[in-house]
């Protein structure tokens, strides 16, 4: 018969309901309904969890989790490394918190899902805009798989099957490449880094006939600021296409965006335009490209097309490249991806607006460029890298950088990412990141701790 | 643009206004070209909206109030499990401990963390019955992806090339999709008659060459695979491996685990079984869990526990790489950790409810549409539009957009492929008796007005902000951003 009910706040089925349930069904017991299921793979015991918690028990123990981690309202962060302590306004996610965007789901009945669809359409217009890229998709995992579903794509519209990616791109987006790349028969090279950016001229030795794409990242790893449109042209020179990846979009309110120096697609990680840092997700993978090749791009796209009344009106469009018909000839197996992190983007780029966005991704160059220069005035502290820098830099500390680390946080400071850790021929560096959230007094208190630790 | 219709954001923005006081520099005003070489500096910005914060406010939520939601009503739609998604889970994330925790700090200042998911992969395996779990992948599809990669390293490592993936008929299409990312060639097999996949055409397949067979279990019929044992014994006779897509889990938690039922390694989507709101299509995660066996294929990094101390470990040299950056999509599993913990072993009621809701709901239809499998369901059913198609011109698109009019959201249509005009209803556990007496009320409604109106239903829906759009329109003339008024009335 049946098993004892507990009452549960999240289940409405009382132990009477599901007892009168069952007889308009027509059957005795759950376990009636189950008798597809074999004797001999059923469970007979109880799930071995912990206890069922109330809430205010529950909140306690995700406190004191929470509270056991370093995080960036109890430390000033100096941390980036492609991810970022941004200041997100309220607004964001307020609204982006909102139920009826918060709790939908993906917007497959168009007619009562306008403000999603509508949202996404703005988002892709915002991305393009950023990018300076002709068409963006409604958003990807984040920037990583993001820059290798691009790889994928630059083969297939190639038909070349080898991809040469810089070694000042982000370690991880490197391995995802590979990951994503390994078994579709496509061969990844990598072309050095020279002074802390890609040389041109290595590039144009490791690009032949085979190469799909040349992968960039646009500020790079260290920070530093790329020739994009020299890169560019060596790869158009190959008959290969420009995949940029930006880590940090912010920089492109300040910097010549990608698509107007010969990008091809555009990857990226939209973490930075109101998402928080969440130890590294959810985030937000951003896809732009140009016309062209809008068939060969991955993930969902809004289209805006009419009613039968003639009104605007929104939906999925273009949805014959995906894999719920496609099948295996997909062009990308996503399905479920960031739509409320992409939301929330669109949020802050409306928020900040044309020109917010320059002023705060000047702020963040000023600072940036200020403490760097107030950090290499420290007697053995020097720079790692001359070339122009956004919003993070490269040092060459005379102490090894998780020493220094160690030192600040005792002044609950978060220092920079020792770079030895993904680059073991910088094993002195430090990479800084300074945001416009961190203010001048922090910054000044930065620069005080790290001379009295390397001078001690 | 119309007097009727809404407007975009573009077209509320007059130059000059601003809805954030950005901050001054307030650190010695260096020359830019000092900070940036001329040539790299932006000249023509990017042309963002110029709102005020009320008008950005209302603009958001007017449009959240063009769009259904959860919180807003029911949502029947079979194979997505849309249920409830607890508050209490958002408070959870949204801790700055976690919300405002930066990836790339040592392990030694995110204990916290580290310690939530080594808990969460604990309970993840006791209710898989499986003994390891990545949490790299951020949705199912990327799980399912990552697993056929771990598959793929497996059966090289032994010295083993084996190059194709059997998927049944019914099938997600994300399966043939990440089997073909992976490399492989798709193998079909069909379902039986029972609306199992069909074992005798499973086992003509079933050779050396064969890596893995993906399924479904409880199956996108809403079935449980009858002969799962004998299936897994086939699969397991030719040396490939089964995988377990994890959609449908939440029909069978405490119930029966897919490790003690045959299965190598599945994917959660945990933003459906252990409820995350689905934020519009997303974030969510897929954690993948997999048999000791294939730990070692696990992508970096994975969360160890020393003692009382817990860390990430790179160092695994038979890892498959990375499939994202960073550690996953932590916050969606903060969610996770905390859905489980309210239940803890009540778990099993969640599926019995859901189990429970699918078969009412189905007995409460039954007699208005065909049933294509007619046998008990697991949490979702799945329905034909056939009869009133055939017998009165309405194809189970317009049932669908008829019920919206009726405030519903509609089901799955033309999911699975095999079920001709389709309709796959889940109601999920977090649904009373009363809500899905009221929707079997509407649709049983409609079904009527099939046979007495049909025209109503063909041209629905009626009562919703538009009318049916012009979904062929969108997809030969593509308009995918605004490009201000000028050239957008060009291109009309």
């Amino acid at each position: 018969m049946n098993a004892a009910w507990h009452s549960h706040r999240y289940l409405p089925m009382t132990a009477q309901e599901r007892d009168e349930m069952l007889r308009a069904i027509g059957v005795a017991s759950v376990d009636e309904l189950l008798a597809d299921i074999p004797a001999g793979v059923r469970l007979s015991r109880p799930l071995h969890l912990p206890p069922p918690m109330a809430d205010v028990d529950l909140l306690a123990h995700l406190r004191g989790l929470a509270e056991r981690n370093g995080h960036a309202d109890r430390l000033v962060c100096f941390l980036g490394g492609g991810a970022y302590d941004h200041w997100i306004p309220s607004v964001v996610w307020h609204l982006a918190g909102r139920a009826e965007f918060y709790t939908a789901y993906t917007p497959y009945q168009a007619e009562i899902m306008q403000g999603e669809l509508q949202a996404t359409y703005e988002y892709q217009t915002m991305l393009c805009e950023l990018t300076g890229m002709d068409v963006a998709n409604a958003s990807m995992y984040d920037g990583a798989s993001a820059t290798g579903e691009a790889a994928v794509m630059a083969r297939d519209l190639t038909r070349r099957n080898e991809i040469v990616v810089s070694t000042a791109v982000h370690p991880h987006y490197r391995e995802v490449l590979r990951t994503y790349t390994r078994h579709l028969g496509m061969h990844v090279r990598e072309v050095p880094y020279e002074d802390g950016v890609t040389s041109v001229a290595r590039a144009r030795e490791a690009l032949g006939a085979r190469t799909a794409a040349l992968v960039i990242q646009f500020p790079n790893v260290f920070g530093c600021i790329e020739d994009g449109p020299a890169l560019a042209r060596v790869a158009h020179d190959a008959g290969a296409l420009l995949i940029t990846a930006v880590a940090e979009p912010l920089s492109l309110g300040l910097l010549a965006p990608p698509g107007h120096w010969g990008a091809d697609i555009v990857a990226g990680e939209g973490q930075p335009l109101g998402n928080f840092l969440n130890f590294g997700g959810p985030y937000l993978g951003m896809l732009a490209t140009r016309d062209a090749f809008v068939r060969r791009m991955p993930g969902r796209l809004v289209g805006a097309t009419v009613d039968r009344h003639g009104r605007r009106g929104f939906v999925l469009t273009l949805q014959t490249r995906e894999q719920h018909i496609r099948r295996e000839k997909a062009t990308s197996n996503i399905c479920t991806n960031e739509a409320l992190n992409a939301l929330a983007a669109a949020i802050y780029m409306a928020a900040v607006g044309k020109s917010g966005l320059r002023q705060i991704a000047e702020v963040n160059a000023r600072r940036a460029h200020y403490a760097r220069s107030r950090l290499c005035a420290i007697p053995g502290v020097r720079a790692g890298f001359d070339a122009p820098v956004f919003n993070e830099f490269v040092l060459r500390l005379p102490v090894p950088p998780a020493e220094v680390n160690a030192r600040l946080l005792d002044r609950g400071i978060l220092g920079g990412l020792p770079l030895g850790l993904w680059y073991p021929e910088l094993a002195d560096a430090w990479l800084v990141c300074v945001t416009e959230a961190r203010t001048r007094a922090q910054i000044d208190a930065l620069v005080d701790a790290v001379a009295e630790v390397v001078t001690r | 643009m119309t007097q009727r219709d809404f407007p975009l954001i573009f077209e509320l923005s007059r130059p000059g206004r601003v809805a954030v006081a950005a901050p001054e520099a307030d650190v010695p005003d260096v020359p830019l070209e000092q900070i940036v070489e001329p040539s790299l500096v932006r000249r023509d910005p990017a042309d963002l909206p110029e709102v005020s914060e009320p008008d950005l406010v209302r603009h958001y939520t007017r449009l959240s109030q063009r769009n259904y939601a959860i919180d807003v009503g029911f949502y029947p739609l079979g194979s997505c499990t849309m249920k409830y998604n607890p508050k209490v889970n958002e408070d959870a994330a949204r801790l700055p401990g976690f919300a405002r925790l930066h990836p790339n700090v040592p392990d030694d200042l995110a204990q916290g963390a580290l310690q939530l998911l080594w808990e969460l992969e604990q309970m993840l395996c006791e209710i898989s019955g499986m003994d390891r779990v990545t949490f790299q992948p951020a949705a199912g599809a990327h799980g399912e992806l990552t697993a056929l990669m771990m598959i793929r390293a497996y059966h090289e490592d032994r010295g083993d090339r084996r190059t194709r993936v059997i998927v049944p008929d019914s099938a997600h299409g994300t399966n043939p999709a990440s089997a073909a990312m992976c490399g492989y060639t798709v193998v079909t097999v069909p379902s039986d008659r029972r609306g199992n996949i069909d074992v005798d055409a499973l086992r003509q397949v079933a050779d050396a060459s064969v890596a893995a067979l993906m399924l479904t279990n409880p199956n996108t019929l809403g079935l449980f695979e009858e002969r799962i044992v004998e299936v897994a014994e086939i699969v397991h006779g030719c040396g490939a491996l089964l995988y377990l897509d994890g959609a449908n889990f939440n029909a069978v938690l405490g119930v029966t685990r897919p490790g003690d039922q045959g299965f190598d390694v599945m994917h959660m989507n945990v933003h459906k079984t252990f409820s995350t709101p689905h934020g519009g299509g997303g974030p969510g995660a897929g954690p993948v869990a997999v048999k000791a066996f294939l730990a070692p294929y696990l992508p970096v990094p994975t969360v160890e526990r020393d003692g009382d101390r817990f860390r990430l470990d790179y160092a695994r040299p038979k890892a498959i790489g990375r499939v994202r950056a960073f550690h996953g999509n932590f916050g969606v599993l903060v969610r996770a950790y905390a859905y489980l913990r309210a239940y803890g072993p009540l778990l099993r009621q969640v599926s019995e409810a859901a189990v429970v809701n699918a078969n009412y709901l189905l007995t409460r239809l039954r007699e208005y549409f065909d049933v294509p499998y007619d046998r008990p369901c697991m949490h979702e059913f799945v329905l034909s539009g056939r009869r009133q198609k055939a017998q009165h011109g309405v194809r189970t698109l317009d049932i669908a957009k008829r019920l919206l009019d009726y405030g519903y959201h509609a089901p799955t249509i033309y999911f699975p492929l095999i079920v001709d005009e389709a309709i796959m209803i889940e109601p999920a556990e977090t649904e009373s008796r009363q809500t899905l007496d009221a929707f079997a009320d509407a649709l049983i409604q409609v079904a009527e007005e099939c046979a007495r109106d049909p025209e109503t239903v063909r041209t629905a829906p009626h009562r919703t902000v538009v009318a049916r759009l012009d979904e062929v329109a969108a997809a030969r003339h593509p308009n995918l951003r605004w490009r201000g008024p000028v050239r957008a009335a060009s291109t009309r």
